[in-house]
């Protein structure tokens, strides 16, 4: 699977708050839940400015805080294709895989990439390419169990074959 | 030689012994989810054809975050919870009149116990580590997924090993010790790693304070946070429990990634500044912030013992002409409880408003949510940018005695300063 599209960079320590203020949270619609994604982040006009496909690009323990899975909905809805970062806080980690957000951890990519660098994502190859600055990095490899959860198409899916449903 | 967070996980397992990195299907003995949270996981539980739930007494759902039903659209979500929980006959569901806030409501009553494993989409789920159980915050879908077979992955976390040793000063409790420590390892120093809590500090701690300390594990990036159930817990659960409990402890040669140690003789409160857990400054060194709200209250600081703490201080005193109190205790045994012991009168009599139990305004929701440029301080878990409202105003996290004074004295402040 592959996703190209213009970074969009953020600091350390994203807060699932700033992916969608909780004041927006009695709805879970991800249509409604897009609207507000980044809204209290360092970019607040994120949703104006961002073109499907594109990526964002986040230093250390992106996604920290609430468990709310509102918030990889959020992004997704909002046309992410993916998400980069140094590292991931666990249970956004475990949601994105859940609900199916690709997430990508690099560290080397993160310090690599400026705002608006156009950005091709190989996950199957296991690289992330610079095409504005022609550099290659690579991604830190999805352990087993998660690479099973995708391939049965999520969680659900891997429950539901579980239990026989 | 196991660590406790490993000896829960391998029981819940089927395994002698598991090791750091080891991925586990794990017994549940209890799955929870709030209002913001479990609509999400019955859309998924329903989408997936599921018609049972795998136990019908082990599936708490608990309207807590925007209820009592703060708009139309809270109203809804919160109608999700009733007529799954009335559909599916669970036992576990607290309405608005019986319903606390969530982890404060569970240990209560007994719900959850020591050596338990539980998961809740709800990141303070952590909280159950304080009377000896892992638990651990999970989003809507792993809830979804165990509420069909009660069973969940883990990968065992490596144990951090935290040691508190010295005497705790007048005003400094729980609460302090964790910020302390936060602010030591920062918002990703236990990232997805098991916090054990240990020292003499923590054998003569009570168990509310035992339960915030572990309530804000998360708030390190920890995984769970756990501490050794000994004596005060046996005391604690010996009248509630529900179901049978046991005691797991750490070998003395477990193995662990980091052992830090800490002397808390002469330690002040502890305030987290805006806008990270991790922004920690002793209390004398804030004296000039002023401050427009002070918020008693939440799963971290919402307990009885919280509600006294906070009233001794501001007992004969008035809040600040310019600052609004809002007390809220977790739950509405803890609401009775007061009323028994003189302190709604004692925060009435002092210009405080005193709430019902909800979650409210420690993450915005409502029940005091601030305008742009205002400053609370509040004994919650979070001041991430806008948790309490605009993101325009900010929020210092304190225990609650602090949170007292600094009503009082309408700038962030300590007892000793009440005239």
């Amino acid at each position: 699977m592959k996703f190209k599209g213009n970074a969009w960079k953020f600091g350390a320590d994203v807060d699932t708050d700033a992916i969608v203020p909780a004041r927006y949270l009695n709805t879970s619609d991800p249509k409604e839940l897009a609207k507000h994604c980044m809204e209290d982040s360092t970019n607040p006009d994120f949703m104006k400015k961002m073109k499907p496909g594109d990526i964002i690009v986040a230093e250390k323990n992106f996604g920290c805080g609430s468990s709310r899975e509102h918030a990889p909905i959020a992004i997704k809805a909002a046309g992410v294709s993916c998400v980069v970062a140094k590292s991931f806080a666990r249970i956004f980690y475990r949601n994105c895989f859940n609900m199916g957000l690709p997430i990508f951890e690099s560290v080397e990519a993160v310090d690599g990439i400026k705002e608006g660098d156009q950005i091709e994502v190989d996950a199957d190859a296991g690289v992330i390419r610079n095409l504005t600055s022609n550099k290659t990095f690579t991604v830190a490899p999805v352990p087993p169990f998660m690479q099973e959860l995708i391939a049965a198409g999520g969680l659900m899916a891997y429950t539901k074959k579980k239990a026989g449903l | 030689m196991m660590t406790i967070t490993e000896k829960i996980l391998a029981a819940h397992c089927g395994k002698k012994e598991v090791k750091p990195g080891e991925l586990i299907n794990a017994r549940l003995d209890l799955v929870l989810a709030n209002d913001i949270t479990a609509p999400i996981s019955i859309k998924e539980y329903r989408a997936a054809g599921a018609k049972k739930v795998f136990d019908s007494d082990r599936i708490a759902l608990i309207p807590d975050h925007f209820a009592p039903n703060k708009d139309i659209a809270s109203a809804e979500q919160c109608s999700m919870l009733r007529q799954f929980s009335r559909e599916h006959d669970l036992s576990l569901y607290f309405e608005v009149g019986r319903m606390g806030v969530e982890h404060a409501l569970l240990p209560e009553q007994g719900i959850v116990v020591p050596g338990d494993v539980v998961i809740g989409a709800d990141s303070h789920t952590c909280t159950y580590g304080g009377l000896g159980a892992f638990s651990t915050g999970v989003g809507s879908t792993d809830v979804a997924a165990a509420m069909i077979t009660g069973e969940a992955w883990f990968k065992v976390p490596e144990s951090m090993k935290f040691v508190y040793n010295g005497k705790l000063g007048k005003w400094v409790g729980g609460k302090d010790i964790i910020l302390k420590t936060i602010g030591d390892i920062g918002v990703d120093g236990a990232l997805y790693r098991a916090m054990e809590f240990s020292g003499e500090v923590i054998r003569k701690l009570p168990m509310s304070g035992r339960l915030t300390i572990c309530n804000m594990a998360i708030e390190a990036g920890g995984k769970n946070g756990i501490i050794e159930p000994d004596e005060i817990t046996e005391k604690y659960v010996a009248k509630r429990a529900r179901r049978k409990y046991k005691f797991f402890k750490s070998d003395r040669k477990a193995t662990y990634v980091d052992i830090r140690e800490y002397d808390l003789t002469g330690m002040e409160p502890q305030i987290a500044c805006p806008h990270l857990p991790e922004n920690v400054k002793p209390v004398s060194q804030l004296a000039s912030i002023n401050i427009d709200q002070s918020v008693v209250g939440s799963c971290t600081n919402g307990r009885i013992e919280d509600m006294r703490e906070a009233a001794k201080v501001i007992k004969g005193h008035k809040v600040h002409p310019y600052v609004r109190m809002i007390v809220i205790p977790a739950t509405q045994a803890i609401y009775k409880q007061c009323i028994k012991e003189g302190l709604v009168d004692v925060f009435i009599d002092a210009g405080a408003a005193f709430s019902t139990p909800t979650c409210g305004p420690c993450l915005g929701g409502h029940m005091g949510i601030l305008a742009a440029g205002e400053r609370a301080i509040a004994t919650t878990n979070r001041n991430f940018v806008g948790r309490m409202g605009s993101p325009k105003s900010e929020v210092y996290l304190s225990n609650p005695a602090i949170a007292a004074a600094s009503a009082v004295l309408g700038r962030i402040g300590r007892p000793e300063e009440l005239k």
